[in-house]
């Protein structure tokens, strides 16, 4: 007997933005259903409508035809709809065993008057559970031992201890190796036989064609279209997500390409980064495009040597570069502005001045490294006004600043240490407009000057407007490499979910 | 999340609407030293003497020295709680050279403070190599150099003439120049030096500048190519280095080596670090801030001892001025 889920009209909004607008979703159980949207489409976000996560949504939801009331993680798994999310550190407890975290849900809600927790009944029915998957991990082994993919299989192991009717997977892939996600996949096929109904959010379009029976698109927080897998074709679903999208502006100076300045061979990070072969000329903006997850902020961080490089060559102006940790990158002319603004680039306590000359106090250094206050004064107040970061004072905490302007104050860290290869990762994430087209402005004058830039993103749009050239990176890996005047957002697209 | 404009934001603070917190904040510390002043000088009118205030700077000298040190190790967001021990390790080794060896008091001083460098040294490589998390490590190593410093000593107080194994005297003498370090005004002197230098240290140089970044964000630094580790280490050295100095000036203050003569500092010393966080709302360990803890502590305990507070009742006093100071800056952070 198949249960019909439709999510009908369904709206959320929060401070400043309409995350979902009149959203429709309709599956059933014993199939497996695709979802897929560009970065910030909404397919995660009506996910958690569906798994209870928000409360304030309007539309309604339907089990059988029957109204149901979805307001918060309890309700919606009492109804039987379980979601994995994709950070699965956060749903584990490491140091319990496999055993009690799959029954943890028993433990905390189902023990009523009961004060002593039965260790023969929480492994017994945990190791049913697993084997009832194939999953050949022992209750008693600790979470904190075991690989990512394994805490999946816990947590979906989990979902199954109640009545599971459907599962949503938000991008189980991500993290997993190819062997791993053979492994995921004979999962979700043995639960679709068991007739649960599997939600699969994913970036990669060749999983989704291998294991889907339905797709749905989204797009900026609106239903696109459903078809069926069999009837469509990846093309196809890549020109739905896309859609028609705002130009931007962008400058373009197309300025003096030079020699090649970087150039990294068969570069091999602890994981994620496999065999990346990349150059970066002297004046020229070099793109990495690719999805969320597909290793552009590792690239970054391994070019940098902030994160260990275990195969590979890096050259710099023709000559090898061991680069072990940030301050030698430093030192050889690297720079890099970091995704994660507030946790890596910028020092929240400290002053707008203090953040600016922090990669290169060394310049404002007297004798016995006594500090030069009123040329540091100088040169903040005159790297404000330059890049136009609005602030009372360059004695501002950064903290009080808004994401914007503390962006420029990431970069403009680097513009006063003066590097030849700028990195910038996610440079316009959570910056308005205006400082958007400050920071595009920028990057352009840099290159102007002969410096090279490296230009990871996933917004596709700024790709194609601000870069030369492009590496399309899918899994850790170059995709391809593309000239930018003779693509477009599409074949990016395309090539970065997996196409060939 | 900071999205306003930053010109509202800038408001805030210098809107007149008196902020009872973000004042107290600021200035608490230094009113209630004003206040137990005033206090003290009413009930004890000898407290205001010239004499008492070397006194009180006195008593307070050792402690802030140690917590120097510790200033040092929370700039970098690190913690060493071994300090105690190295000063008892120091004393112990500075008088039993006097005592023991009969070394002159070059070889005195040298020893003792490489008998610190090197418990620094082991600090610094189990927190920066080993990842031990600062406060648990140093714990630790608080366990290990006290029971190295009673096992060189045997057990025993360490003074001139004193019994060895042996059943003999000991036969060494501590030079009289030593006995100077301890008194006024030396004592104060060299309490002042340690504050200024470190003060200037933290606030006038670039490495200064890069211990209080390596604080705030320890990921930024390294991003920015700051070498985080060698600083961790430098500060855990300089954190020994103070203690050292602690532990000669405390040897030459009594001129003998008591058995687990540090520990009773480590308390208070931790106190005025933490307590100076907030003065004049620096928010971050500072050398300045730290001094005026010491002085907060060294008045309290001076004016309550005058007032005949039993020494017994002492620690109830200056547990909950501690509470306090983190109440203000721990409640701040939120």
């Amino acid at each position: 007997m198949t249960t019909l889920l439709e999510m009908k009209n369904i709206s959320i909004e929060f401070p400043g933005v309409k995350a979902l607008n009149d959203v429709s979703f309709s599956t059933e159980t014993g199939s497996t259903h695709a979802l897929i949207g560009a970065n910030g489409a909404g397919k995660s976000t009506l996910m958690k409508v569906l798994s209870g996560a928000y409360h304030h949504y309007t539309g309604e939801i339907y089990l059988d035809g029957k109204k149901v009331t979805i307001r918060s993680p309890k309700e919606a798994q009492e109804l039987g709809i379980q979601i994995v999310y994709q950070e699965v550190d956060t749903a584990l407890i490491p140091y319990l065993s496999v055993g009690e975290n799959i029954m943890l849900n028993e433990t905390v809600n189902d023990m009523g008057k009961k004060q002593f927790v039965s260790w023969k009944h929480i492994h017994e029915k945990a190791t049913d559970i697993l084997e009832s998957i194939h999953v050949k991990i022992s209750s008693k082994t600790l979470v904190s031992e075991l690989t990512l993919a394994e805490k999946q299989m816990v947590i979906i192991a989990r979902s199954l201890v109640k009545q599971c009717k459907f599962l949503i997977l938000d991008e189980p892939t991500a993290p997993l190796s190819h062997s791993e996600t053979k492994e995921l996949f004979r999962i979700v096929r043995d639960l679709k036989s068991r007739n649960v109904g599997i939600i699969f959010i994913s970036h990669r379009l060749p999983e989704l064609f291998e294991v889907c029976a339905d797709i749905t698109v989204m797009k900026n927080g609106e239903f696109v279209c459903k078809e069926k897998i069999a009837e469509t074709s990846q093309n196809r679903v890549v020109e739905y997500m896309l859609g028609e999208k705002l130009e931007e502006q962008f400058p373009k100076y197309h300025g003096e390409i030079g020699d090649h300045i970087l150039e990294v061979n068969g570069l091999y990070d602890t994981g994620m980064i496999k065999d990346f072969t990349m150059h970066v000329n002297a004046g020229e903006i070099v793109g990495i495009a690719g999805l969320v997850g597909a290793g552009k902020s590792e690239l970054c961080k391994a070019l940098f040597g902030a994160s260990k490089v275990t195969a590979g060559e890096i050259k710099i102006k023709g000559t090898t570069a061991k680069i072990k940790d940030p301050s030698q990158a430093v030192k050889k002319g690297l720079a890099l502005v970091p995704e994660e603004r507030r946790k890596e680039g910028i020092l929240v306590q400290e002053s707008v001045a203090a953040n600016l000359t922090a990669a290169s106090l060394g310049k404002f250094a007297k004798v016995l490294s006594f500090l030069d206050f009123k040329r540091e004064k100088e040169v903040s107040s005159q790297m404000i006004g330059s890049l136009g970061i609005k602030t009372p004072s360059q004695e501002t905490r950064v903290q009080n600043l808004s994401g914007g302007n503390q962006q420029k104050v990431a970069i403009g860290k680097w513009l006063i240490a003066d590097a030849e290869v700028y990195i910038f990762d996610e440079p316009t994430k959570g910056v308005d407009v205006g400082a958007k087209k400050d920071i595009f402005e920028l990057i352009s004058q840099l290159a102007k000057r002969g410096k090279s830039i490296i230009y990871a993103s996933c917004e596709f749009s700024e790709i194609l407007g601000i870069t030369d050239r492009v590496y399309v990176v899918y899994d850790g890996q170059v995709a391809k490499e593309l000239d930018t005047k003779s693509t477009n957002e599409e074949e990016l697209l395309f090539y970065s979910t997996g196409g060939k | 999340m900071s999205t306003a404009n930053p010109e509202v934001q800038q408001k805030k603070p210098s809107k007149k609407g008196f902020e009872l917190f973000d004042f107290l904040y600021k200035y608490g510390t230094i009113i209630t030293i004003l206040a137990l002043i005033v206090i003290f000088s009413i009930t004890s009118p000898a407290f205001l003497d010239g004499g008492n205030i070397v006194n009180i700077l006195r008593s307070i000298s050792i402690v802030t020295i140690i917590a120097i040190g510790i200033t040092i190790s929370l700039s970098v967001d690190g913690f060493d709680l071994s300090v105690g021990s190295t000063v008892s390790l120091t004393n112990a080794v500075v008088i039993s050279m006097f005592v023991w060896f009969s070394q002159n008091i070059f070889v005195a001083l040298l020893a003792a403070i490489g008998a610190a460098l090197v418990v620094g040294a082991f600090n610094s490589f189990m927190i920066v190599k080993v990842r031990i998390p600062d406060m648990l490590m140093t714990l630790a190593t608080m366990f290990i150099i006290q029971g190295i410093a009673l096992t060189y000593t045997k057990g025993a107080t360490v003074s001139q003439n004193m019994i060895m194994p042996d059943g003999s005297f000991s036969t060494g003498t501590i030079p009289e120049v030593f006995s100077k370090i301890g008194q006024v005004p030396w004592i104060i002197i060299i309490m002042i030096a340690a504050v200024l230098l470190v003060h200037i240290f933290l606030n006038y140089t670039k490495h200064g500048r890069y211990m209080y970044v390596i604080g705030g964000n320890k990921e930024a630094a390294r991003l920015s190519g700051i070498p985080v580790n060698k600083y961790k280490i430098a500060a855990y050295l300089m954190s020994a280095t103070f203690a050292a100095i602690g532990g000669i000036v405390l040897a030459s203050r009594v001129m003998t080596a008591e058995i687990n003569s540090g520990a009773p500092y480590l308390m208070d010393a931790v106190a005025a670090a933490f307590i100076g966080s907030s003065v004049l709302g620096a928010g971050k360990p500072n050398a300045f801030g730290t001094f005026v803890g010491a002085v907060l502590i060294g008045i309290l305990q001076n004016g309550l001892v005058m007032m005949s507070v039993p020494y017994y009742a002492m620690d109830i006093v200056k547990g909950t001025v501690l509470a306090l100071a983190l109440a203000l800056t721990y409640y701040k952070k939120k």
